[in-house]
């Protein structure tokens, strides 16, 4: 019986407390001001890849207009529709989701608050809601430049390709790649092998690490992922064994100065700051997916590539334009790779 | 007199050193985060706003802080019978999985289908605890060990089953979702229509709560710790238990198969570890089983909530009131201080380690006692013999028996850190 009061006499302590502390309370609605939130998926703030990257955007975005912006960090798949509930009781112009694993919390939350506007990077609806903005990247495109720059530069002839899940999102590095390896063999008149592999994760850099390391004892020289955080772990593979990995999302030769020979760069920064842009300005952006690529300087390769020998980077530039004038035709699914790679075969 | 001794008494007894652990916690985080530059008192305000601060705020608490109560529950369960059942983790996995894929799989209507999805996660969390009492009962094998190995077990294997063809929802990280028969959540249907949206206008307290996944769980939940202490220290099976938990030997030679109980008992905080899983499945969206990269940490909050709680299955409703509200406030933390949210982390850190200490606690009480004992009697004051030796027989007895609980409670509270550790 007594503990039963201890145990009431704690929780009486603590709804006190939180009545005097509801003083301090939320920032409310305020109009003269644009403001963004943004919830990340569970790789968290520091993801070195898409939260990091649409947070700088935002964060610039702020600098140059002077809105405000905040995130939500998640910790877990469950905790998606919460934060976005969270995100809307300060009434903020445009609320982001960060990445297709938000897709259904982004239409539920969309379709309980009609008053307010959302946006989901990497993800595009078939039917896309009045308030709700998809933005994608044509990222088969960069991934295609990666691919033949990889395919220029190996000795060996055998390159890698280390994946995160089996998804839309994913098919278009993948394939975007192995048809810019085969654009390369044709060119060079040689006959290149793409290992394919997907890490089933994309924060596992351990197995990440280890299905690289594979790769390169099976005689690969150039590696590249597109496996989120769990990407560091070729990165480190690759530096470990003295060989090449190519970084994606951002330029990740940080990580390691002379093993990454390039990176396909998803500059989600861009993108978000051009939506939010957009939406400042007062134009009606929803109920439609946006598309960046290429010509929108959204996706594409970093200018400095102290691995890679100019040459081939004057030949990749020529590929841009290539992309960019449609006279390359990108393959972003494995249909249209097959098709692709048969027409490369003619 | 009896409040009076109440009070007397209450410094001495465990939850004292709880609420002193807890507020120790908070000390800690304030003083980093002071250190760290943010303001701590607008952090923890912050804080507090993010778990009271709306009614939806105080639903979503409740809500995040069942599935941690039942694994608390588990935990404590197999506690009281000397078992440390750090593989909450992968029964908890087991359950959710088992339930979701029966969810999907069956579609019957819901009086049907809501408790043939509770039977598949609780005896799928019942069999995956029951090979760590197997192993421990019949082969003597650490189920720290086992428990820690099947976790990783588990995860992979849901990673692998989510993948498959058949369950994965394409272009998600996750499986299909159950069917709308096995929600438990309340008024799903009515909640999107428009006399919902025109009655929540009028009633905004109760439309924001609405906003929430309201659930079944947290009753649920109330119900199963109601079940577990009548079973504890109301049956002879929790007599039994219990004796085996304070002298394993004692027991055995008494009659009591240790082995039988062992297995048992791990199959119960299995069962309900995979309870905690079909509570989350059946309870809040996205009602799936997500791809895992790492562990949710349902089961090993479990473990922190079980131990602040001292044990005690009623006490572990409360502590994973207080889990399910700093994590869950720790996200506005952030949102609204700026402060990092890994703040709560170091707080959850000091209050179980200084839960750890609860024996410091009673040291210090008891010096202190001393030392106003031995003023008393240099005043000469006639009131000395009160804090002293006691004046009533059930004053007396009070002491002893806290006593003796400090004393059995110290080596189990060493396993339960070394086990933390791991």
């Amino acid at each position: 019986m007594k503990k039963w009061k201890a145990a009431a006499a704690v929780v009486l302590t603590i709804v006190l407390l939180s009545f005097t502390l509801t003083g301090c309370s939320m920032p409310q609605k305020d109009d003269s001001t644009f403001s963004v939130t943004m919830v990340t998926s569970d790789g968290g703030i520091n993801d070195q890849s898409f939260n990091q990257s649409s947070w700088e955007g935002l964060q610039k975005f702020a600098e140059e207009t002077g809105s405000e912006v905040r995130y939500i960090e998640s910790k877990q798949p469950s905790d998606y529709l919460t934060n976005l509930d969270r995100a809307t009781d300060s009434y903020p112009d445009l609320i982001w989701g960060i990445g297709y694993t938000f897709a259904d919390p982004i239409l539920t939350i969309a379709k309980a608050n009609p008053d307010m506007s959302f946006a989901i990077v990497d993800n595009a609806y078939d039917d896309t809601p009045f308030n709700v903005t998809g933005v994608v990247f044509r990222a088969e495109e960069s991934s295609f430049m990666a691919g033949y720059i990889a395919g220029m530069s190996t000795k060996t002839d055998k390159v890698g390709y280390v994946g995160g899940m089996k998804s839309a999102i994913n098919d278009q590095f993948q394939y975007g790649y192995d048809a810019g390896v085969a654009y390369a063999a044709k060119e060079r008149g040689v006959k290149i092998e793409v290992m394919n592999q997907l890490v089933e994760s994309y924060t596992d850099a351990a197995k990440a690490k280890a299905i690289a390391n594979k790769m390169f004892s099976q005689g690969a020289d150039i590696v590249f992922h597109s496996a989120g955080g769990a990407g560091q772990g070729v990165i480190e593979s690759a530096k470990d064994n003295g060989k090449y990995a190519i970084g994606v999302d951002r330029d990740q030769s940080y990580l390691a100065p002379d093993n990454v020979l390039t990176s396909a760069l998803k500059n989600v920064d861009t993108a978000v700051e051009l939506v939010c842009q957009e939406k400042m300005d007062g134009q009606d952006i929803g109920g439609q997916t946006l598309s960046f690529g290429l010509s929108d300087d959204a996706v594409g390769i970093p200018t400095e590539n102290k691995n890679m020998d100019p040459e081939v980077y004057e030949k990749a530039m020529e590929v841009r334009q290539k992309i960019i004038s449609g006279e390359i035709k990108v393959p972003a699914t494995e249909e249209a790779y097959n098709a692709y790679a048969a027409s490369l075969g003619q | 007199m009896q409040r009076s001794e109440f009070f007397k008494n209450f410094w001495r007894k465990p939850i004292f050193a709880t609420i002193i652990a807890i507020l120790s916690g908070f000390i800690v985080a304030a003083i980093i985060l002071a250190s760290a530059g943010y303001n701590p008192w607008t952090s923890l305000g912050a804080l507090f706003y993010g778990m009271f601060g709306r009614p939806k705020y105080i639903s979503n608490v409740i809500i995040k802080s069942t599935p941690i109560i039942v694994t608390g529950l588990s935990v404590a369960f197999a506690y009281k019978m000397g078992l440390f059942n750090i593989g909450a983790e992968g029964q908890y996995i087991m359950g959710a999985l088992a339930a979701n894929v029966v969810g999907y799989l069956v579609d019957a209507p819901a009086i049907i289908e809501i408790p043939l999805i509770i039977l598949a996660g609780v005896a799928a969390g019942a069999l995956y605890g029951g090979i760590i009492g197997l192993l421990k009962g019949r082969y003597d094998i650490n189920e720290v060990i086992t428990g820690i190995m099947l976790n990783w077990i588990a995860l992979y294997f849901s990673n692998y089953i989510v993948n498959l063809e058949i369950f994965h929802k394409p272009n998600t990280a996750s499986m299909y979702a159950i069917n709308e028969s096995g929600y438990t959540s309340l008024f799903t249907q009515w909640k999107t229509t428009e006399a919902a949206a025109t009655f929540f206008q009028e009633h905004p307290f109760i439309g924001d709560i609405m906003r929430t996944d309201v659930n079944m769980g947290f009753i649920i939940a109330v119900a199963l710790t109601i079940f577990i202490s009548w079973v504890l220290f109301k049956t002879t099976k929790g007599y039994q238990l219990r004796a085996v938990g304070y002298a394993q030997e004692a027991a055995e030679f008494a009659g009591i198969d240790v082995k039988k109980n062992v297995i048992q008992t791990m199959l119960i905080a299995g069962g309900l570890a995979g309870m905690a899983g079909v509570l989350n499945i059946t309870g809040i969206f996205p009602h799936a089983v997500s791809q895992l990269s790492a562990f949710e940490s349902y089961g090993l909050n479990g473990l922190c909530v079980a131990f602040i709680a001292g044990g005690s299955p009623i006490g572990c409703i409360l502590a994973g009131l207080l889990f399910g509200g700093l994590l869950y406030g720790g996200q506005s933390l952030q949102y609204m201080a700026g402060a990092p949210s890994e703040i709560i982390n170091i707080m959850i850190g000091t209050i179980v380690f200084f839960v750890g200490l609860e024996g410091l606690v009673g040291m210090i009480v008891d010096r202190i006692e001393k030392r106003k004992a031995a003023k008393s009697k240099e005043s000469g004051s006639s009131d000395s013999g009160k804090s002293g030796s006691g004046t009533g027989g059930s004053d007396k007895k009070e002491t002893v028996t806290t006593e003796t609980k400090q004393e059995i409670q110290s080596p189990e509270l060493k396993t339960l850190e070394t086990g933390k550790s791991q």
